[in-house]
Parts: structure tokens; C-alpha cells; sequence
């Protein structure tokens, strides 16, 4: 038995004990008050472990190349963001490698940290930062943008030469699949009742 | 008589906007910090109706160049180009992948000018102190909130054709000056959505009584 305030709108309400995998919605405005994942500690540890090493070959495999009159050019998901440095908008290739590199890392890495921390509980304090920075990052990860924004400028480029995709293509496509399938699985009342108290610090100093 | 709602604000009672916990203010006026994640509490988001209003209109503003100024400029042996986010629509229907230019066309045209005007209908019955539609204004808050950042695809689409498209004097392709702009009113929009507080469309209702959903 759980009492909250929904986010959406303020109701305050009593969350029966839910079963495993169950969500709960706001019985006024349907915001999800509550989730009880299957297996809250396992699951998303070993998501989070496959999604750092699809990271890992996305951001440095060859996402595409192109061939025209025996010449050849080829990138990279970081690439993009560096071909836009290099062109001068540096801020558009700031906001790129934000929103297609730094921030999907940043996410995985924050959650796997997390997760790792708090299979010993109650873990330490820094897990309470770490988790307020995993909400600060998620909006900002934007894999399923991006691989729909390369897919419409593959067929852009098409059009000038012949175009082919590479490894990292592959694993932005499986990014699309497992980071959805990370945040989905993620218990976060699992996590914060397994984290120490802030209060329990302040008290003991 | 049936009861009237009771929010946590009624209750006197905080969420921690972050781990969701419930907790009594330090004291009477100061919210304080949440005892379990040590995260500053607040009865409601800061300046949300000033703020969105600030960053609504501020999008607004960069959504005329944003279209009107080009994002692409190819250069090919003998010819120049500059390209804007509605002429690539066009060039993408007209060589034939009209789904993809429908996507574009929603995506980089359609969805930003949406938000601003969902936002801004949200703030104004907000303001007006609308207790009517609550569910409805909700709902058209989260689909702002859900589908902002796809409005990134065009930066992403330029981006990426700028860096595969190197091949000087055969043909290279360069950003143009739209793409700075289009950044900002994506950015701005998706910061308005965050910086508006969801409860407020409830306040209404729960202050004129309104005793369930409508």
C-alpha cells in the first residue's frame, strides 16, 4: 500500500500492492502512478549491459558510405556531429552529439551505475545524484530521431550515388530496439527504496 | 454531499518531483527538501506560465527563419543549390518517396508549429481558470510533451548529408543558416513543455469543486 500525488494532477491517492509487471493510472487523469517491474534489479542490469556494448559499435562502426565516379566517403555516428563542427555550426554539432551520442551514453551508463550500486543496499547517497541526472538525461536521448533522420538522408543521398550501410547502421537499429526495452523495464520505486536516506545522513552528522 | 478532491496541495503535503515521495513542508512557506532523495522540494513547477509563455513566443520567433532560410546548400559541378526544409519536402515527393516527405513535412513543419499552438490553447484556459476538458488538455499536453523531440529529424537528416556528401569538386553539400534556427525552435519548444506544470489544469478543478474527471 503506497500513498502518492499523481504527477499529472496532484490527486492524492492510496496504490494497492501491486502484482509483478502491474502499473497503476491516476484514476483521474490516467498518468502512470505506479509500476511494479517483474524483475527490477536483473533485467534492466542486463539490458543496460547490452545496450553499453551496442553503444560502443554504433558510435564506432561505419554508419554509411557512398561511392560516385570511383570516389569514396564514408561516416560514422560521431562523424556526423564532427562534419558539422568542421562546417562551422558548431552548435548544431554540440546539440547533435548531445542528443545522438553523449546523451544515450550517458543514460545507459548512469543506469547501469545505479543498478549496480543498489543490488548492495542501502546503497550510498551519490546513487540519489546519479538518479536525478538519469532523469535529466532521458528526454535529451533521441535514438529512434535519429536513426529515421539518417534513414531519410540515406535516401536523400541516393539519389546523387550509390549508397551502402555499414555495421554501425545495424547497431543503431538494435539502440532503437533495447533503449525503449531498458527504460520500460526500469523499476525506479525499486531503485529509491533501496537507496539511504538523505535524512538518515544529515542525521547522522 | 460528496467530498472534494484532495490533492496534495489541499492536503499541505509535498511530491518530490523526483523520487515521488510524500513529505510535510519544513515549515510553514518553505517546502524544504525531500527526506529520501535530498532533492529540493516545490509546490508547483517555478514561473510555469511566465516561463512557457517566454519560451513559446521566443520559438515562434525563430519558426520564420527556421523555414524560410535554407538548411542545405549542394554544390555539384555546375550548378549551386540551396535547399529549404519545405523545397526538400518537395524534392523528396517528387523523386518518388513521398512517405518519407510526408514524415519530413509533419516532422519538421507540422509538429513544432502543433506544440506551439497546444501549448499556448493549454496556457491561455489555464490562465483563464478553465475547469472544463481537464482530461482532454492533459492528454494534449503529454502528446506535446511524447512527440517534441521528433521535430529534431530534419537536424539529424542535414547533419548526416552534409557528412557523407564530401566529395569537392564533384559534390559537396554545406548546412545553411535555417538549421541554427530550426535547433532553436525544436530546443525551445521541448524546454516550454518541460518548464509548464501539468497540475496546473487540475488546480482549476479542484478549486471550483469539481469532484471527479470530467
Amino acid at each position: 500500500m503506497q500513498h502518492v500525488a499523481c504527477r499529472g494532477c496532484d490527486l492524492l491517492q492510496r496504490v494497492p500492492a501491486l502484482p509483478p509487471g502491474a502499473k497503476a493510472r491516476c484514476r483521474r487523469c490516467g498518468q502512470l502512478v505506479a509500476y511494479r517491474a517483474a524483475d527490477p534489479l536483473d533485467a534492466p542490469l542486463a539490458l543496460a549491459v547490452a545496450s553499453v556494448v551496442t553503444l560502443g559499435i554504433a558510435n564506432t562502426s561505419e554508419l554509411m558510405s557512398l561511392s560516385a565516379a570511383g570516389r569514396v566517403a564514408s561516416t560514422t555516428l560521431l562523424g556526423g556531429s564532427l562534419a558539422m563542427w568542421e562546417q562551422g555550426n558548431e552548435v548544431t554539432a554540440v546539440v547533435v552529439g548531445l542528443c545522438a551520442v553523449v546523451a544515450p551514453i550517458a543514460y545507459v551508463l548512469l543506469l547501469l551505475t545505479v543498478l549496480v550500486a543498489v543490488r548492495f543496499p542501502p546503497a550510498p547517497r551519490w546513487t540519489a545524484d546519479l538518479m536525478r541526472w538519469v532523469e535529466r538525461v532521458r528526454p535529451w536521448s533521441m535514438t529512434e530521431v535519429l536513426l529515421l533522420g539518417i534513414l531519410v538522408a540515406l535516401t536523400k543521398i541516393s539519389q546523387l550515388a550509390t549508397v551502402s550501410t555499414g555495421p554501425g547502421m545495424y547497431a543503431v537499429v538494435a539502440l532503437v530496439v533495447l533503449l525503449p526495452w531498458l527504460a520500460s523495464s526500469f523499476d525506479a520505486q525499486a531503485v529509491w527504496s533501496r537507496i539511504r536516506w538523505a535524512a538518515d545522513e544529515g542525521a547522522r552528522s | 454531499m460528496t467530498p472534494l478532491v484532495r490533492t496534495a496541495a489541499h492536503a499541505g503535503l509535498l511530491a518530490c518531483h523526483e523520487c515521488g515521495l510524500l513529505a510535510r513542508p519544513a515549515a510553514a512557506g518553505i517546502p524544504g527538501h525531500c527526506p529520501r532523495c535530498g532533492e529540493a522540494l516545490a509546490w508547483r513547477r517555478p514561473d510555469p506560465i511566465q516561463r512557457t509563455w517566454a519560451l513559446l513566443i521566443a520559438a515562434a520567433i525563430l519558426y520564420v527563419p527556421a523555414n524560410a532560410l535554407p538548411v542545405l546548400v549542394t554544390d555539384t559541378i555546375g550548378s549551386n543549390e540551396a535547399d529549404t526544409i519545405l523545397s526538400g519536402v518537395v524534392f523528396l515527393y517528387s523523386s518518388g518517396s513521398w512517405p518519407l516527405a510526408l514524415i519530413v513535412l509533419i516532422a519538421s513543419v507540422l509538429i513544432p508549429i502543433g506544440k506551439i499552438v497546444a501549448l499556448g490553447y493549454v496556457l491561455v484556459t489555464v490562465q483563464r481558470g478553465s475547469a472544463r476538458s481537464n482530461r482532454q488538455r492533459t492528454r494534449l499536453y503529454r502528446t506535446v510533451e511524447f512527440i517534441g523531440r521528433w521535430s529534431m529529424l530534419d537536424v539529424f537528416v542535414d547533419t548526416f548529408v552534409v557528412a557523407l556528401v564530401q566529395l569537392a569538386p564533384l559534390m559537396s553539400v554545406q548546412p545553411g543558416p535555417g538549421v541554427l534556427y530550426f535547433m532553436g525552435v525544436v530546443i525551445l519548444t521541448m524546454l516550454a513543455a518541460q518548464s509548464f506544470d501539468p497540475r496546473l489544469i487540475w488546480d482549476s478543478a479542484s478549486a471550483h469543486g469539481v469532484h471527479d474527471g470530467d
